[in-house]
């Protein structure tokens, strides 16, 4: 099964660590099948996550840390039961089955459940060598120092570099009562660079760039790529050092390409996601087939990108990954789904059931969610615009999902003056409202493109990679949270 | 689960660490026994259970140029597994750099362990059943508010009951036990013209100190149906108030300026303003980890050292960093007791409770004295730098005109510096309601640059 994904390995993994053979998956999903339940599934995790971190010059600490579990869920109609434990074990395997049942009252009549292996559907998106995590501590450290040195001679201000190298190697085993048997092996990596500039009168400023992937650790050793990374970093301390305070008020404003992205994310994705419009509680809910961008925006879900750090070959739930058409050319078109919400509302699951962790319920999570490009000239697009703000680096943001209200934070933004691109402002926070903000849609150039790697998600309280994307677009008057009147 | 003593553990991983070449180390073990469940309408959408435990290690090898150190964790607890991590743990390290600030702490370490009342015994039988009840019971109450709650996101009740054991080669060993007890609700208002969704939450030690079910799926209710038909205000400069909900988040971002770390590192605009005035004269913080009952009481802290009050700002000068025994060093001075510790890396410094002390007026007084102005109830995003205090967030709440309040608005953000904001602090609420480790009072902020059409 060559185009299993890592399945084969990963399968077998759980066999030779911890003895889970196929007649033990059956018998613990037997057991929770002994209550009336729709559907039942068990989640095996072996997760090694290290890091290695540099400041003041020096690698002053490492840092690895083992994680593993198993969690069993039950479902009956909405409800779903689940216990979780970090003992790997056929007996706290059949404890856990037996907890989570609880959550239905009426005994079953299913028959026993035959667990197979399937490859069919799956994709191989991020082969790997030698897992990240494998990769010699003293090249990390070299990497480390290397980023320290020149990240000081770029510019005599930078006072303070923090850098990390961070990766992971998930092994996941995903058995369910449909007789579904999947593996995945992800390996993830990240860089982390952040500087702090200091200026006349001792004013200080810091600046911060990241990328990473489902790759090989040997690939954040190519010079040019992590050059680029440092050079962004210190740009943006060392520019937040002239900058001028952001204005407050609507006005235009035009978005660059990659992490601006996060627009997507916050104002549409998670409007979008099954769970919410199930409940009827998304800012979205009813509104498939209505427009809500301008014509020529298409936004796409897609977990099936090769490397990208919100890939996965299969979901959590170990359904494959797919492209989600979520808006095509301005009408809404599309949910994310997980197995739950999307059995509840007679839909297909399009694999976007995640979890932080073997300790977390699955719930519909975006996976790289971006735009497609457009036929328009970044250039001409910023010489559109008499008076606005050129946005071009961000940091985190969030979304009201019921009211549909969303912000996200500008690191590094400029005027524009009569088309021009002037002087830096301080950062600031755009706000909008989902249903709304792409119907103000004025441009879409034709330079897509993906974000370096950084994303993390949050909601309800669990953490997830993703990836985000975007060609550069102008947005007609949209509300800027400045100081400056 | 194995029935192994946690000093035994714990023991084993500093013997062991020690024995693979560390010249110091220091281990945690935490064990956690959780369930979670939440209600919607009158059913069930989910129930867990779990228990887990990790163990935590960490090891010093020192040399002539300061100590080398690395820090492992792992959920794997049988013997060869802590021997392994641990000698693990000590090659690791040698793979670091030379350190002279790290090392276990010089400052006297915890001998008597005050009991902080961090559990009630009779919590452990909890029974899921009965706080399914609770969730349940929350549910009803919000829903029987007005017909206009017709949906909700649910109320989730959760109960942790945690066993915290810490040791170091330093000669300390030291454990301790902790419940968390919670229910939230988060219902949905809608009129035909659109939804909102707000919530109102209830957190303690003792599950006989959680406010009644059906008082807090009241709250939430009210809450969510006052934000029914929100407009947006004209860009506009005025004074803002934030609530009990939104206030303790400007502590949030104190907590991040004194953090020893963001001081040492100069990432925080308070480094190096240590006795100067940083607030207005009323404003008073102080961080007690020995509040009994306290969300953030611990008997020691992350590093074995005793723990205390530490007042932050006093009368509006800049008192005291929160420091753990690495980050004094470096700064020259000496541990606040604040050290924090997870079982997933070394040590850090961090607030236990802290808290804004309280004032004279009540909040319908300061809306009262307010000619025209925000009260915020809800805040989004992460729009606060804290190396330049530069502050920015998303907001909705209620606004203000000639003293009272006239509507719900939202889609706005509100702007400033927080060295300014806290300056600008003029009225501070009498009631402090502890929904978490850190709490303030209503207070008002006398001008912010507030963002609309």
């Amino acid at each position: 099964m060559a185009d299993d994904g890592g399945g084969e390995v990963g399968v077998s993994f759980f066999r030779e660590h911890y003895g889970m053979d196929d007649r033990s998956l059956a018998r613990a999903l037997d057991t929770a099948l002994e209550r009336e339940v729709d559907y039942a599934d068990l989640y095996f995790e072996y997760t090694i996550q290290d890091s290695v971190a540099l400041e003041e010059g020096i690698v002053k600490s490492g840092s690895r840390h083992l994680e593993q579990g198993v969690g069993v869920r039950a479902q009956a109609g909405e409800r779903q039961g689940y216990a979780h434990s970090d003992e790997v074990t056929v007996e706290s395997l059949e404890l856990a089955a037996a907890t989570a049942r609880a959550i239905s009252e009426s005994p079953s009549r299913a028959s026993a459940v035959a667990v197979r292996e399937s490859g069919a559907g799956a994709h191989d998106l991020y082969p790997v060598e030698l897992p990240p995590t494998e990769a010699p501590v003293p090249r990390k450290v070299e990497l480390l120092e290397a980023i320290d040195v020149y990240a000081r001679a770029r510019d005599p201000r930078v006072k303070q570099v923090m850098a990390s190298v961070v990766t992971e190697h998930q092994n996941v085993l995903i058995a369910g009562s449909d007789g579904r048997l999947r593996a995945d092996v992800r390996p993830l990596v990240r860089l982390n660079v952040q500087v702090v500039a200091e200026g006349a009168g001792g004013r200080r400023e810091t600046g911060y760039q990241g990328m990473g992937g489902r790759y090989e650790f040997s690939r954040l050793l190519a010079t040019a790529s992590w050059h680029e990374l440092v050079d962004d970093a210190v740009r943006i301390a060392t520019l937040s050092l002239d900058a001028k305070p952001c204005p407050a008020g609507t006005m235009d404003v035009v978005l660059g390409p990659g992490w601006p992205g996060i627009l997507l994310h916050e104002a549409i994705g998670h409007g979008l996601e099954g769970d919410f419009n199930r409940k009827r509680t998304s800012a979205f809910t009813d509104r498939i087939g209505e427009r809500v961008a301008s014509e020529g925006v298409t936004v796409v879900d897609d977990g099936t990108l090769g490397e990208r750090r919100g890939s996965l070959n299969v979901d959590d739930e170990g359904t494959p990954t797919q492209r989600t058409v979520l808006i095509e050319n301005g009408i809404l078109c599309g949910y994310l789904q997980d197995q739950l919400n999307a059995r509840l509302m007679g839909m297909a699951p399009t694999g976007n059931g995640r979890r932080e962790s073997y300790a977390h319920l699955p719930m519909p999570r975006m996976t790289n969610t971006f735009m497609l490009a457009g036929d328009d000239d970044p250039e001409e697009i910023l010489r559109s615009v008499q008076s606005g703000i050129y946005a071009v680096s961000f940091g985190g943001g969030q979304v009201d999902i019921t009211s549909g209200k969303f912000v996200f934070s500008v690191n590094e933004a400029y005027e524009i003056v009569d088309g021009r691109v002037g002087a830096p402002l301080k950062g600031a926070t755009l706000i909008g409202n989902g249903p709304d903000v792409l119907t103000r849609v004025s441009r879409i150039g034709g330079d897509l493109k993906l974000d370096s790697g950084v994303g993390t998600c949050g909601k309800d309280g669990q953490s997830v990679p993703v990836g985000v994307g975007l060609p550069t677009i102008r947005l007609d008057g949209i509300t800027v949270g400045g100081t400056a009147g | 689960m194995s029935v192994a003593v946690p000093r035994d553990i714990v023991e084993r991983a500093l013997a062991r660490a020690q024995s693979a070449g560390a010249s110091a180390a220091d281990a945690i073990l935490i064990e956690s026994d959780a369930l979670e469940a939440r209600v919607r309408g009158t059913e069930i959408e989910f129930v867990t259970q779990a228990r887990e435990r990790t163990l935590g290690i960490r090891a010093l090898v020192a040399s002539v140029d300061g100590a080398r150190s690395a820090s492992t964790s792992t959920s794997d607890l049988s013997s060869q597994a802590i021997d392994r991590l641990a000698a693990e743990t000590a090659e690791l390290a040698r793979a670091t750099a030379p350190d002279p600030s790290a090392g276990l702490p010089e400052e006297p370490l915890a001998t008597e362990l005050p009991d902080l009342f961090l559990f009630d015994p009779a919590d452990r039988d909890v029974d899921v059943k009965a706080r399914i009840e609770d969730a349940r019971a929350a549910e009803a109450a919000a829903r029987s508010v007005d017909p206009r709650i017709a949906n909700s996101e649910g109320s989730q009740v959760g109960s942790t009951f945690s066993r915290i054991a810490y040791g170091s080669s330093a000669g300390f060993f030291g454990e301790y036990q902790a419940a968390t007890h919670s229910l939230f609700s988060e219902p949905v208002a809608g009129n035909g013209g659109g939804i909102q969704r707000d919530y109102w939450y209830t957190v303690a030690r003792r599950l006989a100190d959680l406010e009644q079910p059906d008082s807090v799926g009241r709250r939430a209710a009210e809450r969510a149906l006052r934000r029914l038909g929100a407009r947006r205000v004209k860009t506009v400069e005025a004074p803002v108030i934030f609530d009990a909900l939104t206030a303790p988040s400007l502590l949030g971002h104190l907590i991040r300026c004194v953090n020893g770390y963001a001081v040492y590192r100069e990432t925080s605009y308070l480094a190096g303003r240590l006795g100067e005035a940083i607030a207005a004269q009323r404003v008073t913080v102080i961080d007690d980890a020995t509040r009994p009952g306290g969300l953030g009481s611990r008997p020691f802290d992350g590093e074995g050292l005793p723990t205390r009050r530490t007042v932050v700002v006093d009368r509006g000068r800049l008192a005291s960093y929160l420091l753990d025994s690495y980050s004094a060093r470096k700064l020259g001075l000496q541990s606040t007791g604040n050290a924090t510790r997870g079982a997933g890396g070394p040590p850090g410094a961090g607030s236990s409770n802290l808290w804004l002390e309280p004032g004279e007026q009540s909040i319908d007084e300061i809306v009262a004295s307010t000619e025209r102005g925000l009260l915020v109830t809800e805040l989004i995003g992460m729009g606060f730098n804290p190396t330049t205090g530069d502050y920015s967030r998303g907001a909705a709440g209620l606004w203000i005109e000639g003293g009272e309040i006239v509507g719900p608005v939202q889609e706005l953000t509100i702007a400033g510096n927080l060295a300014e904001m806290l300056a600008d602090i003029d009225a501070i609420g009498s009631e402090l309601l502890w929904l978490g480790s850190t709490a303030a009072p209503p207070l008002r902020i006398s001008k912010m640059m507030i963002a609309g059409e």
